[in-house]
């Protein structure tokens, strides 16, 4: 599983990479993820639905990602804007 | 003697205080303003900002598929369908049979809410995701990465997104005569699509 994040002038950056059947990666995968949270992000995991239909899953915390997930996407939380 | 040495050092004084004077008072109005000094500012470089945008391009093409992709590829914009049963944010449940309405994502522009089978446009929804922390100097994400926090947040959470933003009426910030445009160009492609794709059909059947 990788943890990608948005990032202004960049694009996506990895924060962490690891297996989360391995319990040390898993662990690091898990403070990570709070980290993210922490700092006021969005998490979304993307999947593909019945019939190719390509979505994305917002997720609250670590437990709430599917195992098999293969990346976890962080960026900025949604602000009104044009006032 | 006295009355010369007296006279020099009145011009000395004099011109030393035209020199410090204007030092004196910049630093007196700085320390009144509580200001700090700016740091380093972080130079505008297009060539960063390009391999951005091109890296945020190829996540937005890892997440949709492929006629979500070829539309924003063709088109610069995503349509995505809405799913509350009784229109943006409602707060009833989701409702998948039948779209009674869609949404028109573009790069850092407000979302479009539409009635696909008239074309009538409902509202705006201004929304934006500044990231505080500004690593280049500025809080906006990459266009294409805009789009696909967008997409992800419609798709996976509709109601939480619509209520984050400010909901205007439609012609608040997007020319409502060019999203219609943009509603005609992209029937005119999915035409083209279906078209192509029965006609791929035809001749690998033959």
């Amino acid at each position: 599983m990788r943890l990608l994040r948005m990032k202004p002038g960049h694009g996506e950056v990895v924060i962490a990479e690891g297996d989360v059947e391995v319990p040390e990666q898993e662990r690091e995968l898990v403070e990570a993820f709070r980290a993210q949270l922490d700092a006021g992000m969005w998490a979304a995991v993307p999947t593909t639905g019945s019939g190719g239909r390509r979505e994305a899953e917002l997720v609250r915390s670590f437990e709430e990602v599917p195992r098999e997930a293969e990346r976890v996407i962080f960026f900025p939380r949604a602000a009104g804007g044009g006032r | 003697m006295i009355l010369a040495l007296s006279a020099c050092v009145v011009v000395v004084v004099a011109l030393l205080w035209e020199v410090i004077a204007p030092q004196f008072t910049l630093w007196r109005s700085r320390r009144r303003a509580g200001r700090r000094r700016i740091g380093p500012v972080v130079e505008y470089d297009p060539g960063r900002e390009r391999r951005a945008e091109q890296r945020a391009r190829n996540l937005v093409r890892s997440c949709v598929n492929d006629e979500e992709w070829a539309m924003y590829r063709d088109l610069g914009f995503l349509r995505v369908w809405g799913r509350c049963a009784r229109g943006p944010g409602d707060g009833e449940g989701e409702g998948r049979r039948g779209a009674p309405y869609a949404y028109l994502i573009y790069p850092h522009k407000p979302i479009i809410a539409f009635v696909p089978q008239t074309g009538q446009l409902l509202s705006e929804y201004c929304v934006e995701f500044p990231d505080l922390d500004r690593p280049y100097g500025s809080a906006r994400l990459p266009d294409s990465d805009d789009v696909l926090a967008k997409w992800m947040a419609l798709t996976g959470d509709e109601r939480r997104l619509i209520a984050s933003a400010n909901m205007h009426l439609p012609g608040r910030q997007v020319d409502p005569v060019a999203v219609r445009r943009d509603l005609w160009r992209l029937g005119r492609w999915e035409q083209a699509r279906i078209q192509r794709e029965q006609t791929d059909a035809g001749s690998v059947s033959a």
